[in-house]
């Protein structure tokens, strides 16, 4: 029956397939025409924008590859990635106050942030194996609940319990962390280690060298053992367990894997940003990863590196001429970063509305083609 | 130390209860190696009940292990997972496929015994992180599809086959362990075309030339008689009847597959309503219900008959009501009293009289968590408004708590449910008093059609013939027409006036319920797909 599904997806015409492929891609092509038409009302020069583009690619696409491999082990879009990105400010922080600039505070921020985000990825991934099929929604909360333990340390017990030096981290008060704390030594010098102006456009080549890596380990990590396992347990749990493998273990190092990943990558943010808003940063970073994520044309169920790469480009376009073309039109600045979170929100709202009505379409053409069987079988009986 | 004399298999006194529900009695056979065994049986005579065990399935061990012995090569074992199974070279290709959607043939045939290389990162990290060896990997799956003796593309993901397909894929999948000695088939062919039947009949005589004996579980008796070197027919949990395939025929199995006696000895009733005006018109239905599905079902029903519908497993008869009632996707037309009803909406029907006893009790049927007056009322009360007060004109809705709970008391009596009063939770009753409390459920709406879906399932033999008076009585005393589903066919000659056998997702015949049950055994393997 499937056969003939796939057969008859081989005869579509030209106009079927066309039709198809706006349907396959409505939410890149969709965003493709917003910034089509704002980048000319933004009046921002090429070189501007390139080079915005640019170095937001080099901020974020660490940060979104890892949302790839819970995707591959089929538990959706890891909205725990924040836990990752609060391990990673932690480690920070503590680099921060050991006054360990440049790269060698970078790295060793990233290698703190491991048993942190180890830690919190475990316990993520325990709890999301209590709620199989309800992962998104899982995630969303738990992170909202480790952002409450995050505060509790970061604002009660950084000075009190766990050492922290300089005063200029520190609230008036004597403990906690102030608001922001200031990077300003280990700004963008990842950025600017190796760098590279191209006609006006600054590249940092080695953040790039470090994405290409990472994707370079995806790629090959999909051809691992493990890589075999967790599309296999994605697709069905049931069938991975018959076959004799560790469903809940494999779920488990997904998230591990993810958590770390979205730590590494929240230093590398960072250390571009130059300060860290110690409360702030990560709350929103997992729902704009998510979003741009999306906007490549990415699902719940399947999302690859091409989506995240275009879905950076045109996410952050849009981010850059939305606010610039929104106070053309309107004479409002406000307007564009309300369009902001209205269309991240929005995205991933019909992301979710498209994966469903998805499912419910393959369901129902089962539906369709049992009548047009029965059809198709009164045809040869009148014959 | 093996016994070369010893055969491969050996089941000796094999006996299961669920329970305390006898579901095998003393099973013993043998099985040679490079020998093919035909089984076959109604659904509930045991067979699968039987391969359980022998595959050492997780149900058999927490429902409290069996009784008997199997012996592998002369040797007692006792497996306590799958996994002891297939160590010891027992395989199994199941009824549903179990298989990655999205891999390859190939990638599924070695699932999780790819073939691996060592890399540098997999020292440091462990073996997962050891590539997969996809040379190998395709080298092994062709040569497990050579073995098969079918051709199927190792490169093609299964979402893309044919259903037949994949079931070759599963069967390669055995195939290319390198211990299989035996191999179960759990109906193997209900899924294949003709063609490709043909083609796994002649793969299972390569496979036995190759010393693999084969277990052959199928409704479609020819291929028996085709393939196998001996049949054993088992019915009611026990072996009806063992020879070599050689010296039986299609009419002697049905025979012995249908063929017992009627031990509930309650006199049969059958009215003739060909007279009466048809109260239901079903007209070309198609319904998608997963495992069951219907195709192009035409059937009227009279006024005031009981009516049955019978059928193997699988075949759709369970789709008919769940597609009618609208709890499954369907096509076609149904009318009632001369009105069409919509389908794909549960409420019409109800509002047109019609009530459904659901075969998923626990599911459908019930609110678990609810009292047994919640229970049996709240359809009654959300369709018909009934048992309910109304105040203000009608502004407000307040639920008559006497009368419910008296109608729910007259309940318990008239079907003798168990239970320790009517503000019992419907989820501590047993499955009979369960079924019994879903009958209820449907009389308190006091429908003038009434479907009921395997009434019977898992419930024992007391309750069993309570809850087919209650309907008969239902029927008679009411003169409300029934429909009602089930595997039984004893069951089905014991209270229907007429009986339509599925086949096929069609209704391949209908016949007066006092015919004889090799006729209807004969009509329901008439069309199996």
């Amino acid at each position: 029956m499937k056969n003939t599904i796939t057969k008859t997806n081989q005869n579509l015409t030209f106009a079927q397939k066309a039709l198809k492929f706006l349907q396959n891609n409505s939410v890149p092509l969709m965003f493709v025409l917003i910034c089509i038409v704002c980048i000319p009302i933004s009046g921002f020069s090429a070189s501007y924008l390139l080079n915005e583009v640019v170095t937001r690619m080099g901020r974020n696409i660490f940060l979104i590859l890892c949302l790839l491999i819970p995707i591959i082990a089929g538990m959706g879009l890891n909205f725990g990635m924040t836990l990752g990105a609060m391990a990673g400010e932690i480690a920070l922080i503590l680099v921060a106050d050991w006054q360990v600039w440049g790269i060698p505070g970078v790295v060793l921020a990233m290698i703190l942030s491991i048993p942190f985000s180890l830690l919190l990825g475990a316990f993520c991934g325990k709890i999301l194996n209590m709620s199989k099929g309800r992962e998104m929604i899982t995630s969303y909360i738990i992170s909202y609940f480790i952002n409450g333990i995050y505060q509790l340390v970061v604002l009660y017990m950084m000075g009190k319990v766990i050492p922290i030096k300089h005063t200029s981290l520190k609230l008036p008060r004597g403990y906690g962390i102030r608001n922001t704390t200031s990077l300003l030594n280990m700004r963008q010098c990842l950025d600017n280690l190796i760098d590279v102006q191209i006609g006006g456009v600054k590249i940092p080549v080695l953040t790039f060298i470090i994405i290409a890596l990472l994707c370079a380990f995806i790629v090959w990590f999909r051809k691992t053992k493990l890589g075999q396992d967790m599309r296999a347990v994605g697709q069905d749990m049931q069938v991975a367990r018959d076959a004799g493998i560790n469903v809940e273990k494999t779920r488990i190092i997904s998230i591990v894997m993810s958590t770390v990943l979205a730590g590494f990558g929240m230093v590398i943010y960072l250390q571009n940003m130059g300060n860290i808003s110690t409360y702030s940063s990560h709350s929103q970073i997992g729902m704009f990863c998510i979003a741009a994520l999306l906007v490549g044309g990415a699902s719940v169920d399947r999302a690859s590196i091409g989506n995240v790469f275009l879905g950076v480009i045109l996410f952050h376009t849009m981010f850059i001429v939305a606010p610039s073309a929104g106070a053309h039109i309107t004479g409002d600045s406000m307007i564009g970063e309300y369009f902001r979170v209205f269309v991240s929100y929005g995205v991933i709202t019909l992301a979710l509305v498209m994966y469903e009505t998805k499912k419910r379409k393959m369901k129902s053409s089962v539906g369709e083609q049992l009548q047009r069987e029965q059809e198709e079988g009164d045809g040869k009986n009148e014959n | 130390m093996t016994n070369e004399n010893a055969p491969l298999l050996e089941m000796r006194g094999i006996k299961k209860d669920f329970f305390g529900n006898q579901v095998l009695t003393d099973i013993n056979f043998t099985l040679k190696q490079g020998e093919v065994l035909g089984l076959c049986g109604e659904n509930g005579a045991g067979k699968s009940t039987l391969m359980k065990i022998l595959f050492g399935m997780d149900v058999i061990r927490e429902t409290g292990g069996y009784d008997g012995d199997i012996l592998i090569d002369g040797e007692v074992v006792n497996f306590r997972t799958p996994f002891d199974a297939l160590e010891a070279g027992i395989g199994m290709v199941h009824q549903e496929f179990s298989l990655i959607p999205g891999f390859t043939a190939k990638e599924n045939i070695l699932l999780n015994r790819e073939p691996k290389r060592k890399n540098v990162i997999s020292e440091v990290f462990g073996d997962r992180l050891n590539t997969l060896d996809y040379n190998v990997m395709t080298g092994r799956a062709t040569s497990a599809i050579e073995k098969m003796g079918f051709h199927i593309d190792a490169d093609m993901v299964i979402n893309d086959m044919p259903v037949g397909h994949k079931q070759f894929t599963e069967i390669a999948r055995e195939l290319s362990k390198e211990n299989l000695k035996l191999l179960i088939l759990d109906e193997p062919t209900a899924v294949l075309t003709e063609k490709e039947a043909e083609a796994l009949l002649k793969s299972i005589r390569i496979m036995s030339e190759k010393g693999i004996s084969v277990i052959f579980i199928t409704h479609r008796l020819h291929e028996i008689l085709d393939v196998c070197d001996t049949v054993v027919v088992m019915r009611d949990g026990r072996i009806a009847q063992s020879s070599p395939a050689s010296e039986t025929s299609v009419e002697e199995i049905t025979r012995y597959m249908v063929g017992r006696q009627v031990e509930l000895g309650n006199k049969r009733d059958i009215r003739d309503h060909s007279d009466a005006e048809t109260i239901m018109s079903i007209k070309r239905l198609w319904v998608d219900m997963s495992g069951e599905t219907v195709r192009d079902v035409n059937l009227d029903i009279k006024k005031g008959e009981i009516l049955g519908i019978g059928g193997l497993a699988g075949q759709g008869k369970l789709g008919i009501p769940n597609g009618i009632m609208g709890l499954c996707e369907a096509g076609g037309t149904v009318t009632f009293e001369g009105k069409e009803i919509p389908l794909n909406n549960p409420r019409h029907c109800l509002d047109a009289s019609l009530a459904f006893v659901s075969e998923d009790r626990r599911g459908v049927g019930l609110l678990l968590d609810e009292t047994l007056e919640w229970n049996v009322v709240f359809p009654a009360m959300q369709i018909q408004e009934k048992f309910l007060k109304k105040l203000l004109g009608g502004l407000i809705k307040w639920r008559n708590e006497r009368e419910i709970g008296a109608v729910t008391q007259k309940y318990i009596e008239e079907l003798k449910i168990k239970c320790t009063g009517s503000k019992q939770k419907a989820k501590e009753l047993s499955g009979g008093n369960q079924q019994k409390v879903c009958l209820a459920k449907a009389f308190a709406l006091e429908p003038k059609f009434l479907f009921v879906s395997e009434p019977t399932r898992g419930i024992d033999i007391g309750a069993k013939s309570l809850v087919l008076d209650a309907l008969k009585k239902f029927n008679r005393e009411n003169n409300v027409t029934i429909v009602m589903i089930s595997s039984e066919l004893e069951e089905l000659r014991q209270i229907c006036d007429r009986i339509a056998i599925v086949s096929g997702g069609k209704i391949s015949g209908i016949l007066p319920a006092d015919k004889p049950s090799e006729e209807f055994g004969m009509l329901m393997v008439s069309q199996v797909k």
